[in-house]
């Protein structure tokens, strides 16, 4: 009612006669008919199969080592040391040997691998305060309620960087060492800064701004319950690697997604002519300083040696996805062509 | 300014009204008590008071106001239970220990679909108000006391008691009481096609106080007190007194109530007192809104809502149980991981359980679709737009198209298995032809009318085909000159009334319907037979002969007589309105206005001789009346009584009183030429009836020369040969209703001036009534016509004619009087005044004379056998529930194929039984009446009738009454426990409509109640078959296969989460950002799946109407069946580990981070999900690839500002700069490639196999056609067995290959189950298409 339309005709009312309110939109709609099926099947499981072709050349010239330490050899005693509530303070090095069977050629990373910790459990990634990562001075002082029960220590003085995920901080450091057939032993140059993402490191985590010295600007914090160390000190060699801008710790609080992870240790630092093509084959010793303690979760650690593709890291699974795929749809393909010939003269008349 | 004045006016009004009542008061306490008893529910209306506390007439149908919208829209919203939930949902998220989201994020969806509703709701109740605002700014004339004349107002200011001045062509602001009026006649006539659709004009009349003002109504003088009932919404009902200072009381009745919303027509001026303003009015009242039903596809989706909850409790019950044991294996010693609470202590393994269940709860609520709901909403309200504008569904005749009242019921259209149709009105045209009738006796066929029909009909099939050769205006003309002149000339006008005829034509005749109730060409033009033609002029001369020759009446031989008082009867027997469209309705200041008889003094008074010495104001009436002695000596004979002088005087008198009766009585009567010259001014004279049988009767009597030239309140103008212009007084009429079946007119005969009543009504009642023929020789007669004529009416109804008998009855003047006391002491009657008026017809109406019959024809409207055919084979049960009888609705149902022929006929009726044995027959039609019904319907009997009436393939209830058709319906739809449909046009359809899961009214001709009261309302019958098997079947399936896609789309991304539970010790977090997990279904992933469900066409419309067979996928539920919820979630699970673990294992045992690893899975959930989507989509529009292209594109959009803006928000998890890195990564596009095609694999592959069963039925069908084809082929032409042995031996090898093929195919079918290939919903139109190969099968084999 009301509307007083222009075209008061004896028409008035006659709908449109427009292709969408008659739906009559031009539409395409896809014939299923065996001559438009059996190609897409036939071109996908082609597809599938040449990309996991390729795929798995290119991961089979990857190359990854994994040394699995937790109590393996001298490290024993520093893990049963860990393990004794009296002795967790002490320092405890142990030193492992291992062989590098073939080259690693190209870049090689080195990571250190934690099994069974669940870095991903909701309690966990929530017990932080970006905030404070961030360089705020009010968050600095007074964390978020987030990193509830590590925001403030016994003193009430709050902890700096706050939340359980820094104080689980991962705290074993490792040294590589090359022991060529002749010659001695060299130590594997590692880059231990550019380690994190960009962002991370330059937009993410930021120290406090101070115009003194990071010690200062972190006064009146308190370092995470576990830490041996407070967090403007994390390294000593790069005085501009502390505070939260300390790579360790960036990488460490990317929590992982799964309870079986690795996290980035270093990079071969190729500029030495031994390892400008990569980890020489031969025999390694890593010493470690055997800090984190994972026996009473069951955990395992590991130092994983790894060169990557231009996909990522050695892993065989999505060249093998694509190839068990395409063989899938081949096989789809044939079973519907079979079908196909079999009734295929009627085939012709599908199309009326 | 005169705004201002009138307020003012208001005030001064309200002390002057204040001070009334204080005069009145007394006085009106009395009454009341009088009253009080009388009319239960009474209110009172002082003349000249303002009435203030009476509702003015301003109109708000809005539901909210400014300041309760908010409050009041979110306390209905929160009446849907899901609302609710999802807000305990999002307020869980505001305790700490459990919440599993930003609680303000969390918010964000349930704030969102709330807020979309709302402002639904408000762009609603806008529109309500600005139309609101539009009618109550209308302009009406309202008497200003202080100016003393009549000022401009808007309706919103017009109040209870306000006298209103109306003018011609004006809409009614409000229920108005008729006071003035400027037609002579004191009549207003109103157009309620506002209110209950009837295009014709009805009579309104002053009320009986005012009638004899001569002068203009002055409201100044006005004093009166108005009481009438409480305001109600029954149109067709108004009581209530005057009460005048005097004391004197007068009756109101609803004749002279306007009503608001009605048109002023003819009528140059009226003036009336509003009785009823605003919300008051019966128009308001019968307003209301749309109705609210759930369907079939809501119930069942409810079910699995109702899954989906268990399922998700089942999930977070799991999960936290997992979380439980996972803590409980670290034993006292907590790992470093695990965080205390924040408080430090230790949280036992039973509290974080409990905990997680809670936080499982929010971070699973995905699973149940919030956005479903108002999902479904949007697509039914573009399903009923798209409903709205379909061009096939628009009747240019009467420029409607299909309205859906009832909003959410679209897809039931899709699954109906039952309809119960109304025959008259809406399998037939509910316009009346005269065919044929009989007269005492004695037949009269009208070949020429039947073949001048036949004729129509053939001319328009082929024009029809001239039209279809492409043959243009010159050709076709000079195709139909083969015929008559004259036929094509009818040709054309009747093409005008079929829809066949051009769109100028059909325009035409749109407009002149709308002028016109009920009078199509094809009624006007009557072909007299031209023995009766012959007979009448007969009569005619003959009567003239006697009139001059002052010879007895009753001379005239008995034969003519009925032939002459038939036509009579014909002419003046009904409530016919007489218009004239080219010049206002011509207006004779009669002398006297007289109403019908209402008092008994009034009676003596007309019936005394003293009358005409005191007659100051003689008139034509009263001269008719003069002679006393021949009404005296009125006796039971026909014609019999006056005098030859006392007609001679009367005639004589009648041509001198006054100028006007010059006109209305032809003074000599006309000769023949005259009567030619003057015919074509008599055809410009309209008829307006309430009944489309009155229209054709009376055309039909014109047609002999009889026409009906005026009618009053209280006389009949007619015009008949030779005599002329004869006035009937009128003394009563007794209007139709349904249960008498008749209708009678009192009058006075002009000729005989005997007291006649004549009656017309249904066959079974009238013969009923006729008088019991004596045993003299003119009993005899008698007896013989009585037999003659129920012969024919037999034959008639045969035929499939309405059948009506007229008779009449001549009262002699002491037994008229004796019932004229009796009635009007009902018509004064206050309390049951129907009934006791009811009783007085019945008394009236007894030994009745028989004239003759008539036998009118109800024409099928277009196209109902091809629709009933059509949605038979949609597999639809189609039920006619008539109030018919009998024998009509047999040839009707055998007319619309509803009956075939060769179909074994199981008639039911109370006295007679006859059941072939059913085993022995396979088509079965079942014609039941209306009183064996009854008992049909008795509890203990309702079974079996069932049994019976469902192994029959056609039922046919006759001679039903409302109640039982909607008993009827009641009882199947419970007992079934099927979808029932019932159509119907009248209000006798309302109840039916009302109690079946889809009603559906016919707006065509017979009013608007069944429309009122029905879901949708459809022009014309033949649409049904568009409705239900298009857009029902595109309604149905495209919502069921929406709703399981809801379903599947959730599941599918839930499950992402819950197999992350085991891989991080079941503690409830989320690889996927919050933002994508609660803007995925409200954002990301809505439009296309809105578009398909809107858009998508799994058939063609097309094919669609030739395969009705398709149509039983919807009955059997077969888009939407339990199990596919069960099937979909499964596929959705599986999709969802594809989707997980395939990022999963790329990812294994590299240092990859939270959310880097899940920003990857919800890409390739939304990419599954929309190519699932897109296998879904059976017809791509440009809408559904921009939809998709637009949902990829905001997810990628929002996903990089997402993750660009902000790295602290959202803390303590915020996934900063993901987005950004991903892109660079190629293993994010790898997995890209890989996962959708893993996913869809199994979908996509099983979608094929169905295709190729299509093919494989396809084939098979056409082998079965090829070799039944051959079969036939030898049958037919071969008759002999020797060649039939030479055509095996050709055919031979041809029939052993086909059998050989259809044997293997039929294993091949068998080894790939239909019922896997469409448990994933899948290739819908294949399945179709298979039920439709088996039913051609089926057929073939038969």
């Amino acid at each position: 009612m009301g509307k007083v339309r222009a075209d008061a005709g004896p028409f008035a009312r006659r709908p449109d006669n427009s292709a969408f309110k008659q739906q009559r939109l031009p539409a395409w709609s896809p014939s299923l008919t065996p001559y438009t099926v059996l190609p897409v099947f036939y071109f996908l499981a082609l597809v599938c199969v040449l990309l996991g072709v390729w795929l798995l050349i290119t991961v089979q010239n990857t190359h990854q080592l994994k040394i699995d330490y937790t109590d393996a050899g001298a490290c024993a005693t520093c893990a049963e040391m860990r393990n004794d509530p009296t002795k967790a303070k002490m320092n405890c090095d142990c030193v492992i040997n291992f062989n590098v069977p073939k080259t690693f050629q190209g870049d090689v990373f080195i990571y250190y691998g934690l099994i069974n910790f669940h870095q991903n459990l909701r309690r966990y990634i929530k017990s932080r305060d970006d905030d404070q990562l961030v360089g705020r001075k009010n968050s600095l002082k007074s964390p978020s309620s987030y990193c509830e029960p590590f925001a403030y220590d016994e003193n009430a003085v709050p902890i700096a960087p706050c939340g359980a995920v820094a104080n689980s901080m991962f705290n074993d450091s490792f040294t590589l060492t090359y022991h060529p057939p002749a010659g001695a032993a060299v130590n594997v140059p590692l880059y231990r800064k550019g380690i994190t993402w960009y962002t991370d490191k330059n937009v993410k985590f930021r120290n406090p701004s101070t115009n003194t010295t990071l010690q200062q600007a972190f006064q009146g914090t308190a370092q995470p319950p576990f830490w041996q160390k407070p967090v403007y000190e994390l390294d000593l060699d790069h005085p501009n690697n502390n505070g939260f801008i300390n790579d360790d710790l960036i990488v460490w609080m990317r929590e992982a997604a799964f309870p079986n992870f690795k996290k980035l240790y270093g990079i071969l630092n190729r500029a030495h002519t031994t390892f400008s093509y990569g980890l020489p084959e031969g025999n390694y010793s890593i010493a470690i300083n055997y800090n984190f303690p994972v026996q009473y979760f069951q955990g395992r650690k590991e130092v994983v040696l790894s060169t990557v593709s231009w996909f990522g890291g050695q892993n065989h699974f999505l060249p093998i996805a694509y190839l068990v795929s395409g063989g899938l749809i081949f096989i789809v393909a044939i079973v519907l062509t079979a079908v196909y010939v079999k009734v295929g003269r009627s085939g012709k008349n599908m199309e009326e | 300014k005169k705004k201002r004045d009138a307020t003012i006016e208001l005030s001064k009004w309200s002390e002057e009204g204040k001070r009334q009542t204080r005069r009145h008061g007394g006085q009106r306490k009395t009454k009341m008590s009088n009253f009080a008893r009388a009319l239960s529910t009474t209110r009172r209306i002082g003349g000249d008071n303002p009435n203030r506390h009476y509702a003015n007439n301003k109109i708000k149908t809005t539901k909210y106001t400014l300041l309760s919208f908010i409050p009041k829209n979110l306390f209905e919203q929160f009446h849907r239970f899901a609302n609710v939930y999802f807000v305990f949902i999002a307020l869980l998220n505001f305790v700490p220990v459990v919440n599993a989201f930003q609680p303000e994020l969390a918010l964000a969806p349930v704030v969102f679909i709330l807020s979309v509703t709302a402002i639904k709701d408000l762009w609603e109740d806008y529109r309500r108000h600005r139309s609101d605002k539009e009618i109550n700014h209308l302009d009406c004339l309202v008497y200003s006391r202080s100016e003393r004349c009549y000022v401009e107002q808007y309706w919103k200011e017009v109040r209870v008691g306000d006298f209103i001045r109306l003018r011609c062509n004006e809409i009614l602001p409000a229920d108005v009481l008729l006071l003035s009026s400027s037609d002579p006649d004191r009549l207003c006539h109103i157009e309620t096609a506002t209110l209950d659709g009837e295009t014709n004009l009805k009579q309104r009349q002053v009320v009986r106080s005012f009638i004899d003002l001569d002068a203009e109504f002055d409201p100044l003088k006005y004093n009166s007190v108005i009481e009438c009932e409480k305001p109600n919404n029954d149109l067709n009902r108004f009581r209530g007194y005057i009460i005048h200072r005097n004391g004197r009381r007068d009756g109101l009745y609803k004749d002279n109530l306007l009503l608001r919303g009605c048109t002023i027509r003819n009528t140059e001026e009226a003036v009336g007192i509003v009785i009823y303003a605003g919300h008051e009015t019966k128009a308001m009242l019968n307003n209301n809104g749309p109705r609210y039903k759930r369907s079939k596809l809501e119930r069942q989706m409810n079910v699995d809502v109702f899954w989906c909850v268990i399922i998700l409790l089942v999930m977070c019950l799991f999960s936290a149980i997992g979380h439980g044991l996972w803590m409980y294996q670290y034993g006292d010693k907590r790992p470093v991981f695990d965080v205390l609470s924040p408080e430090g202590t230790d949280l036992s393994p039973v509290v974080s359980a409990i905990y997680l269940f809670l936080t499982m709860i929010i971070v699973f609520q995905v699973l149940i679709p919030i956005s479903l709901f108002v999902s479904i909403e949007i697509v039914k309200i573009c399903q009923v737009f798209f409903i709205h504008q379909d061009m096939e569904l628009y009747d240019e005749e009467t420029d409607s198209h299909l309205q859906c009242r009832a909003l959410n019921i679209t897809e039931d259209l899709g699954q109906m298995q039952y309809i119960f149709s109304d025959k008259t009105g809406t399998l037939t045209e509910n316009k009346m032809v005269f065919r044929r009738c009989t007269v005492a006796g004695v037949e009269y066929s009208h070949d020429a009318n039947a073949r001048r029909l036949a004729m129509y009909q053939e001319v328009d099939s082929e024009e029809e085909e001239c039209l279809s050769h492409g043959g243009t205006l010159p050709r076709r003309e000079s195709l139909c000159s083969q015929h008559s002149g004259k036929v094509v000339l009818r040709s054309q006008s009747t093409k005008s009334h079929r829809r066949t005829g051009s769109r100028a034509e059909a325009k035409r005749a749109s407009i002149l319907s709308k002028h016109t109730a009920f009078s199509s060409p094809m009624e006007k033009d009557i072909t007299p037979d031209p023995q009766l033609l012959d007979k009448v002029n007969d009569c005619g001369s003959q009567m003239e002969f006697m009139r001059f020759h002052s010879q007895l009446l009753n001379q005239i031989p008995p034969d003519l007589c009925d032939v002459f008082d038939f036509f009579i009867a014909l002419t003046i027997c009904n409530t016919v309105v007489v218009s004239s469209p080219n010049q206002p309705r011509q207006k004779v200041r009669r002398f006297e206005l007289k109403s019908p008889v209402k008092t008994i003094e009034d009676f003596i008074k007309r019936f005394t001789p003293s009358r005409l010495t005191s007659g100051s104001n003689s008139s034509s009436s009263s001269s008719l009346t003069t002679n006393r002695s021949s009404s005296q000596r009125a006796c039971s004979s026909m014609l019999s009584s006056p005098s030859a002088e006392s007609t001679l005087t009367k005639l004589n008198e009648e041509h001198f009183p006054g100028q006007g009766l010059q006109q209305a009585f032809s003074p000599v009567p006309p000769n023949y030429d005259q009567a030619k010259a003057s015919a074509p001014d008599k055809c410009e004279l309209r008829y307006e009836a309430e009944s489309p049988d009155e229209a054709a009767l009376v055309y039909a009597a014109r047609a002999y020369k009889c026409s009906l030239v005026g009618r009053l309140p209280d006389q009949v103008t007619v015009e008949l040969p030779h005599l002329g212009k004869l006035t009937f007084e009128l003394l009563h009429t007794l209007g139709f209703d349904s249960t008498r079946k008749r209708m009678s007119v009192v009058v006075r005969h002009p000729l005989t001036e005997q007291i006649t009543v004549y009656t017309k009504g249904a066959d079974s009642v009238i013969m009923d009534l006729v008088r019991p023929p004596s045993d003299d020789s003119k009993g005899k007669r008698q007896r013989k016509i009585l037999f003659k004529t129920q012969n024919y009416l037999n034959l008639y109804a045969a035929d499939g004619l309405r059948t009506l008998c007229i008779a009449k009855k001549v009262l002699s003047k002491e037994e008229y009087a004796g019932w004229l006391r009796c009635h009007l002491e009902a018509e004064t009657a206050i309390q049951g005044r129907e009934e006791l008026l009811f009783e007085s017809a019945l008394r009236l109406e007894t030994d009745l004379h028989l004239l003759g019959a008539t036998g009118i024809e109800d024409r099928l409207q277009d196209g109902v056998p091809e629709t009933i055919a059509a949605l038979r084979r949609a597999g639809l049960q189609i039920w006619v529930l008539t109030g018919d009888k009998q024998e009509t609705a047999i040839n009707i149902a055998y007319a619309c194929k509803l009956l075939d022929p060769e179909e074994e006929i199981i008639t039911l009726n109370a006295e007679s039984q006859v059941q072939p044995n059913p085993f022995l027959v396979h088509r079965l039609g079942l014609v039941i009446d209306g009183r064996t019904l009854a008992y049909a319907l008795d509890k203990s009997l309702e079974d079996k009738f069932l049994a019976v009436a469902r192994s029959c393939r056609s039922v046919l209830c006759c001679r039903s009454t409302p109640l039982q058709k909607s008993m009827v319906v009641k009882l199947v739809r419970n007992k079934l426990k099927v979808m029932t449909l019932a159509i119907g046009d009248g209000a006798n359809d309302v109840s039916m409509i009302q109690v079946a899961d889809v009603g559906v009214g016919i707006s065509g001709q017979e009013g608007m109640q069944a429309v009122m009261a029905s879901d949708f309302a459809l022009p014309r019958f033949q649409y049904l078959q568009k409705l239900l098997l298009v857009h029902g079947h595109w309604c149905y399936s495209r919502l069921a296969n929406m709703i399981l896609y809801f379903f599947y789309k959730n599941a599918m991304f839930v499950a992402l989460i819950f197999w992350y539970q085991f891989y991080c010790g079941f503690s409830g977090s989320a690889m996927i950002d919050q933002w994508y997990l609660i803007f995925f279904n409200l954002m990301f992933s809505a439009f296309p799946q809105l578009i398909t469900g809107t858009l998508d066409k799994d058939v063609s419309a097309e094919t669609l109407q030739e395969l009705p067979q398709l149509y039983m996928s919807g009955q059997n539920s077969e888009e939407y069946k339990p199990y596919m919820f069960w099937m979909n979630m499964i596929d959705a699970f599986y999709q969802s580990l594809i989707c997980f673990f395939i990022p999963y294992f790329a990812y294994a045992d590299s240092n990859v981070d939270l959310f880097t690893w899940g920003t990857p899975i919800t890409t390739l959930a939304l990419f599954t999900i929309l190519l699932h989507l897109g296998i879904e989509t059976k017809t791509w529009t440009w809408m559904n690839w921009t939809s998709i292209a637009f949902s990829i594109v905001l997810f990628f959009m929002v996903a990089l500002c997402y993750n660009a803006s902000c790295p602290t928000c959202y803390s303590p998890s915020n996934p900063y700069w993901t987005m950004e890195r991903l892109l660079g990564d190629p293993l994010f596009y790898l997995m890209c490639i890989i996962t959708p095609i893993a996913a869809l694999l199994p979908r996509y592959a099983l979608l094929h196999l169905t295709v190729l069963r299509t093919l494989t039925i396809v084939f098979m069908y056409e082998s079965v056609c090829k070799y039944s084809f051959c079969l036939l082929a030898l049958m037919l032409n071969e008759c002999s067995f020797g060649s039939f042995a030479i055509q095996f031996q050709n055919y031979g090898l041809l029939i052993k290959f086909h059998v050989i093929g259809v044997f293997g195919l039929w294993l091949f079918i068998k080894i790939i189950p239909g019922p896997i290939c469409r448990d994933f919903g899948l290739g819908l139109s294949y399945s179709k298409t298979q039920t439709n190969t088996r039913q051609v099968l089926q057929d073939l084999t038969q």
